[in-house]
């Protein structure tokens, strides 16, 4: 059923997004030689509306590409549950195979890439999404994406506030970097001047949550089965959002502006459980980043407005990477930025007065072995988050990720307080090809 | 009058003879180096693709794929787009170079799981190359104005008579105090490199093998092998497919770029 709705969100949007191409005579699909896009397609069969016509010169063969991983992850929970329904220890399988194809002397290309998790633990974990679908087409000073894809902007670690095009999903990790696909037509002008990004963005995604036996869970489940929308299109609406960014000299800066439907939802309790309630969002940013030598300063800053309210949010501070410690391989970096939400506490992340000190170890040796450790302190009480991430190759085609997740003294009216019981060590192997 | 004249002759042969003779070894070092940089000059544009291989002291041997773009750029440093294909995990991580003559370069890298585009600290110069025995030093464009120069003695190389000259990199994070450079006189080709860490000890030697010409002009090793003595690991450096001129722009190497190239 849910495939079923993608599948038909998906044919509309490409058929309209064609339809946007060709008006716009920017590239037609029947100057392209390519064959109309039927609206019956499978999304598994190789995509026949992008074959070229027999048009394929010697000198511009057409590539194509097949990679991708399947992981085996493990997911330890040394604590006990605070609702007995919790799972405890689990495991899952990954899979995200990538097709790639390129033709027109690769100024035109096509990239699918659709991803699967089964979980032992929490049924909502086990999901599948179309994490890329994108045809790109790029002229001397233009770029044109139409499809399924991922953007991302900013410059910062602790968290991504300026980065709004995709919806998170969460239930894959809760530090907010996996993304879902979404669905967008983006041109990019690049000019002297700098790079303008126009984002259509049709079709919602709905944030992920993990489901009642889940773990890393508000105490009552978020009901993704009832989402309410303030916009009455509900998950139709069309979104858009404009970016504009340039290379200044050491500075590189970012403004962008957002009007669509909130990725971040607010919750409505009914009954046992929480409704996602996705506001109107109509959000300003800027980012920028100065690099010095061994500093790179950054900062990020957002201004929000929902449903009339006026909010805003800083996150900023910099890297300073210790090239070659003691003549050794080595690199250190340290980082130190400050997390700043003016909504306090009813703010819609954990971070609103708190501090994050990390420290990036890259050994640069033969096995790209990377270690990134660090704690987000909470400037307004004792509640930390401690987080440890190392990678490591094993091999040619193997790596091996650790990532240790733990919360202590949380306060008890934090966004982190239903979590004092979900320390994480989760461990996953994954198999390139 | 004729006197006067055998005089001033007498005068000038000595006086341009003790002109040859006052060229002082830093002035030969630098002479050599502008010749080298003069003589490579006006290649436009490369792709190439490069296999590294890497062993360690046990003789344990790990892979690298990687394709690259490098174009001249007027009055500054070469610009270079270099695409990784293998080990697997990180294929479709690129890096962007923007070498300057005299600042600091501008490098970023771009991540595909994120899609995100990092600007990075350019003084990391002497950190590694994807744990090979090449520090990004070693594999960025090789400017004439990044070292001063001393020409030291001509010795036989391989059968090549050449130039030896030390060039001390004025970069204060290198990683080096001195590279001592053999050059050949006929062809003006890097022969040879001894590295000097930060302790002045000698750390690795470079040798260059398998040299062909291309556009009747530039000479281009396809095989390059780098040996640390102080970890006893190497890293053999196989090029191939070299093509020049392909008409590439400044759009070629930018952000976006870096952000679609496969």
């Amino acid at each position: 059923m849910l495939i079923l709705f993608k599948r038909n969100l998906f044919s509309v949007f490409l058929a309209l997004s064609a339809g946007l191409l060709a008006s716009a005579g920017i590239a037609s699909a029947s100057e392209r030689g390519f064959a109309p896009i039927p609206v019956n397609y499978s999304l598994l069969e190789p995509p026949r509306f992008f074959t070229r016509s027999n048009d394929v010169s010697q000198s511009s063969p057409v590539k194509i590409e097949w990679s991708g991983y399947v992981g085996l992850e493990a997911r330890i929970f040394p604590d006990d549950p605070l609702f007995p329904v919790q799972q405890g220890d689990s495991s899952s399988i990954a899979f995200q195979p990538e097709y790639y194809r390129e033709w027109n002397d690769g100024r035109s290309s096509l990239t699918i890439e659709p991803f699967l998790r089964i979980d032992s633990g929490d049924d909502e974990r086990s999901h599948a999404d179309i994490r890329e679908l994108m045809w790109l087409t790029v002229g001397d000073d233009w770029e044109l994406r139409a499809g399924v894809g991922k953007v991302f902007w900013g410059v910062t670690e602790s968290q991504h506030l300026v980065d709004i095009i995709n919806q998170t999903d969460l239930v894959e990790n809760i530090d907010g970097e996996e993304k879902l696909g979404q669905m967008m037509i983006d041109l990019s002008l690049i000019r002297d001047w700098g790079t303008l990004d126009l984002f259509i963005l049709p079709g919602f995604r709905e944030r992920t949550f993990p489901g009642m036996e889940g773990r890393l869970r508000t105490p009552l489940v978020v009901d993704t089965d009832q989402a309410n929308y303030e916009s009455s299109r509900e998950e139709k609406r069309i979104d858009y959002a404009i970016r504009w960014f340039n290379l200044l000299g050491d500075w590189e800066v970012g403004l962008a502006y957002f009007n669509g439907t909130s990725r971040i939802p607010q919750f409505v309790q009914t009954g046992s459980v929480l409704t996602p309630y996705y506001a109107l969002l109509q959000q300003s940013s800027l980012d920028a980043q100065l690099t010095l030598d061994a500093w790179l300063w950054k900062i990020e800053a957002v201004s929000r407005r929902i449903e009339g309210e006026y909010s805003s949010a800083l996150t900023g501070g910099f890297e300073y990477t210790q090239a070659a410690l003691w003549d050794s391989d080595v690199d250190l970096g340290l980082l130190v930025e400050y997390l700043f939400d003016d909504q306090g506490t009813l703010a819609l992340t954990p971070f609103e007065d708190d501090v994050l000190f990390g420290a990036r170890l890259a050994l640069n040796d033969i096995q790209g072995s990377e270690l990134l450790a660090g704690v987000i302190q909470d400037l307004d009480s004792d509640t930390m988050a401690y987080l440890l991430e190392a990678s490591r190759r094993i091999g040619d085609s193997w790596k091996l990720e650790v990532e240790v997740r733990l919360y202590d003294n949380v306060a008890t009216d934090d966004f982190l307080y239903a979590f004092r019981q979900d320390d994480l060590i989760q461990m996953e192997l994954r198999r390139y090809f | 009058m004729k006197k006067i004249s055998i005089l001033s002759s007498i005068l000038l042969f000595s006086l341009s003879a003790s002109l040859v003779w006052a060229e002082t070894p830093e002035e030969k070092g630098l002479a050599i180096a502008e010749e080298f940089d003069r003589r490579d000059n006006g290649y436009i544009d490369t792709v190439s693709d490069l296999v590294m291989i890497l062993t360690n002291r046990h003789g344990t041997e790990s892979r690298r794929q990687i394709r690259l773009r490098q174009m001249e750029t007027p009055d500054d440093g070469d610009k270079s787009m270099s695409i990784f294909d293998e080990p697997a995990d990180v294929k479709g991580t690129a890096v962007l170079t923007y070498t300057h003559k005299t600042k600091s370069d501008d490098q970023w890298l771009y991540l595909p799981a994120l899609k995100r585009v990092k600007r990075i600290a350019s003084r990391n110069k002497s950190g590694s190359f994807l744990g090979s025995e090449f520090a990004f030093e070693d594999i960025g464009s090789q400017e004439v104005e990044k070292f001063t120069y001393k020409y030291l003695r001509d010795e036989v190389y391989n059968g090549l008579d050449s130039f030896v000259i030390e060039r001390d990199p004025i970069d204060r994070f290198s990683g080096y105090t001195r590279q001592v450079v053999w050059i050949d006189k006929a062809e003006y080709r890097y022969q040879k490199i001894d590295f000097y860490d930060r302790k002045n000890v000698l750390l690795k030697t470079l040798t260059y093998n398998k040299y062909q010409q291309y556009l009747n002009q530039y000479w281009r090793s396809d095989e390059m092998f780098m040996e640390n003595y102080q970890t006893g690991k190497t890293t053999r450096l196989l090029w191939s497919n070299y093509r020049f001129r392909n008409g590439f722009k400044d759009s070629d190497f930018n952000r976006n770029t870096l952000k679609r190239i496969r």
